[in-house]
């Protein structure tokens, strides 16, 4: 409520202060607080941002922690027991060459909030404290584990005993809180989504940050010097918007030996991204500076004996930088679904690294989702991401020009 | 309209030879190439590869000339038809991409004509029903099919048809056609199959398509030939269809050089989750392979789609349009 209180009052000393001078960054800002989905969108972004900062924190495990005996669990239900938030230990068993769980409720263990776990960084802080975890042994066993029947022609139930239970009942660990379920090697899901977003929310980011600089400047170049200069840039930016662009990332991004280590590779990757992103920048830049540079402000200016350099930096960038803001807010999404998808295709971001196009990996086979579903989940934070930058960057648009309608 | 053609295809040919020699250079540079993986295939099959062998291959295949040498002997072969041999598959590349690009070009086709199929009348009744509930609707839907991967709506839509409806996925024709001749039987069962693909892939341009075409529309309906044309008399369907809707299309025509590189990298990327029998599995293959002139190839050709595809565009533009000749 507090923001709609903050727009009706500015909108209220709007019609007070518009006949006075107000900075056409104050019209931007009041435009873009209007526009309730964008800043909607904004928030969230933040918030997502902020997640993937303390990532450790929120996660309960390592994201590369493997347990063989939590193999594909499916997320694991928190119940309310004994008047506090629980969850039951799990029984593994092999049935038709698959691990199946059963729940023994009678020896739930309680979740538990500020635990300390392991220890991890941020910022190159050091912590133990998790933001919730399983730290107490549950009860010994006192009734026998419930187990599903198992088929009487199973020759591997058989072969395992009778039903191929795992020895962890009696446990000498606390028993595993999987929110999101567990992949093929009993990895937390929500874990490695976790640090994975620190990856895919990211690796976007940079690589149209690269491409804004670059379209920037050569944006502004061609459009200042003409002639021959922009012809060779507008062509070459023609040939590769000639290319189909993931086929074009793909190929690139092929050349990198797959045994890279992970800080280097994801720079290269955003220099990957950023190649394709800045051809669309430089020429909406370039057609700005264009548009520009007929202007009377800009003849004074070289009347004035401005340098070239002097004239582009303080007075056409700045009047380009709302529309660069803009475009390359629009860029960031298609960015963070290159990445996705290249990764997604083993060649983006390898194992071990971890970003929300390698998680989806695993979710490659159709026999795979139809057993274990929960492997489509790392799926809504991309989706969430893209479109509330979508919807921040159509905000961003209509602010850009707050003097129409 | 003649000059406008020739000088569009003379530079058609230009852009189509720099995209070669930027293809060669892109995946020839890195080291490495097809002919390692092949030598470690010799060796795993207990083979004995001397340095000799490997001398007399590297000689064979040209591994060590300079680039531009290569470049000049695939390019000079290319020209007629010859576009080299897979290191890997064993196979000249032309047969291998042959019959697969025509599957990549139907699919993208289909894909488009699905996305303007729907697009268009979405996209009128949105700008015709502003601010209703249907549109609110829509405009979600516009957001989330551009936020959804391809890959992801092909996974989604996999998992559902295979877990509630029981479809086989994944493949082009059912048991009993695979190995049956030609008939019209065959080409229902195959278009059965392939609606999921297109469907996919056309997805992500139909949204942008549709919103592209809202706000046309809503621009063009506040012009004062609407106004008239209201005034005259006429009824709103023909207001909206045929003087409203005409106009609003060229941007839409306009819009096609910046759909078609989105359908062909969807193309690449869905037929590769559902392993269709198309460009998309052997490119990636290839590229991981460093199959370097299957993989050139594959992307020259995916670019020439690209590049007539834009071709077509203008030409249907300059003829919805007769001030685009002029310029």
């Amino acid at each position: 409520m507090a923001t709609v209180e903050a727009v009706a009052a500015s909108q209220a000393s709007a019609s007070t202060k518009i006949a006075e001078d107000v900075s056409q960054w104050t019209l931007m800002r009041w435009r873009f607080a209007r526009n309730r989905l964008s800043l909607f969108g904004l928030i969230v972004l933040i918030i997502l941002y902020l997640v993937a900062a303390i990532a450790p924190f929120l996660a309960p495990y390592p994201y590369n922690a493997i347990d063989t005996e939590y193999i594909h669990t499916p997320p694991t239900p928190v119940r309310f027991l004994n008047g506090q938030l629980s969850i039951c230990p799990l029984t593994q068993f092999m049935r038709d060459f698959r691990w199946e769980y059963t729940e023994d409720c009678d020896r739930a263990v309680p979740i538990e909030f500020m635990v300390r776990g392991h220890p991890y960084t941020i910022f190159g802080v050091p912590f133990e404290t998790h933001l919730f975890g399983v730290t107490q042994l549950p009860p010994p066993k006192t009734t026998p584990v419930r187990k599903p029947e198992a088929k009487a022609d199973d020759p591997l139930a058989a072969f395992m005993g009778s039903s191929g239970e795992s020895t962890m009942a009696d446990a000498t660990q606390p028993p595993r809180v999987f929110l999101l379920g567990s992949d093929i090697q009993g990895r937390d899901m929500l874990s490695r989504i976790l640090e994975g977003s620190r990856i895919s929310l990211t690796i976007g980011l940079v690589g149209v940050a690269l491409s804004v600089v670059l379209g920037a400047v050569l944006g502004t170049a061609s459009g200042y010097l003409g002639g021959l200069f922009d012809d060779l840039v507008q062509r070459f930016i023609e040939i590769i918007q000639s290319m189909p662009t993931l086929p074009l990332w793909a190929a690139i991004a092929a050349a990198l030996p797959p045994t890279m280590p992970v800080p280097q590779r994801y720079f290269l990757i955003t220099i990957i991204l950023s190649f394709v992103s800045w051809t669309g920048l430089a020429r909406q830049v370039r057609g700005k500076v264009m548009g520009y540079s007929s202007l009377d402000y800009i003849a004074a200016a070289r009347l004035a004996g401005c340098s070239h350099m002097r004239i582009i930096l303080t007075h056409m960038l700045p009047n380009a930088s709302s529309h660069i803001i803009v475009v390359s807010t629009l860029a960031v999404p298609s960015a963070i679904l290159g990445e996705t998808a290249l990764s997604f295709l083993g060649l983006g971001m390898l194992p071990p690294a971890v970003s929300w196009g390698v998680l989806l990996r695993d979710a490659q086979q159709i026999q795979s989702i139809l057993l274990h579903p929960w492997l489509l989940i790392p799926a809504l934070p991309i989706i969430i991401t893209v479109t509330c930058y979508q919807f921040l960057g159509d905000g961003l648009r209509d602010a850009a020009d707050p003097y129409s309608g | 309209m003649i000059t406008f053609l020739i000088r569009r295809l003379l530079f058609m040919v230009v852009t189509v030879i720099f995209i070669s020699m930027i293809s060669f250079v892109l995946i020839e540079l890195p080291p490495g190439s097809a002919l390692d993986a092949k030598l470690q295939q010799f060796r795993s099959r207990g083979l004995n590869v001397t340095s000799d062998v490997v001398k007399s291959l590297e000689e064979r295949y040209g591994i060590n000339d300079p680039i531009y040498k290569k470049y000049w002997k695939w390019i000079s072969h290319a020209v007629y038809g010859d576009f080299g041999q897979s290191f890997y598959l064993d196979q000249p590349v032309s047969s291998l991409i042959g019959s697969r690009i025509w599957f990549s070009i139907g699919m993208s086709t289909a894909a488009l004509l699905f996305a303007w199929l729907v697009a268009i009348p979405v996209g009128v009744y949105s700008a015709t029903h502003r601010n209703s509930l249907p549109d609110y609707l829509i405009t979600v839907m516009q957001f989330l099919g551009v936020a959804i991967p391809e890959f992801l709506l092909a996974i989604v839509l996999m998992f559902i048809a295979s877990w509630y409806f029981g479809v086989e996925v994944g493949v082009l024709y059912s048991k009993q056609y695979r190995d049956a001749p030609w008939s019209f039987g065959k080409l229902l069962d195959l278009l059965s199959h392939l609606w999921l693909p297109v469907v996919v892939i056309g997805t992500h341009s139909t949204a942008w398509l549709t919103r592209v075409m809202r706000a046309n529309l809503l621009d063009v309906m506040g012009a004062q030939y609407v106004q008239t044309a209201r005034s005259k008399g006429l009824g709103e369907r023909a207001v909206v269809w045929k003087h409203a809707v005409r106009n609003a299309l060229h941007p839409l025509v306009m819009a096609l050089g910046a759909t078609l590189p989105a359908l062909i990298s969807g193309e690449v990327i869905v037929s590769i989750v559902l392993n269709l029998p198309t460009t998309g599995p052997l490119y990636v293959q290839a590229l991981i392979n460093k199959d370097m002139y299957l993989a050139i190839t594959f992307l020259l050709f995916l670019s020439i789609l690209l590049v007539v595809g834009n071709l077509l565009a203008d030409l249907a533009l300059a003829w919805l349009d007769p001030r685009v000749r002029l310029e």
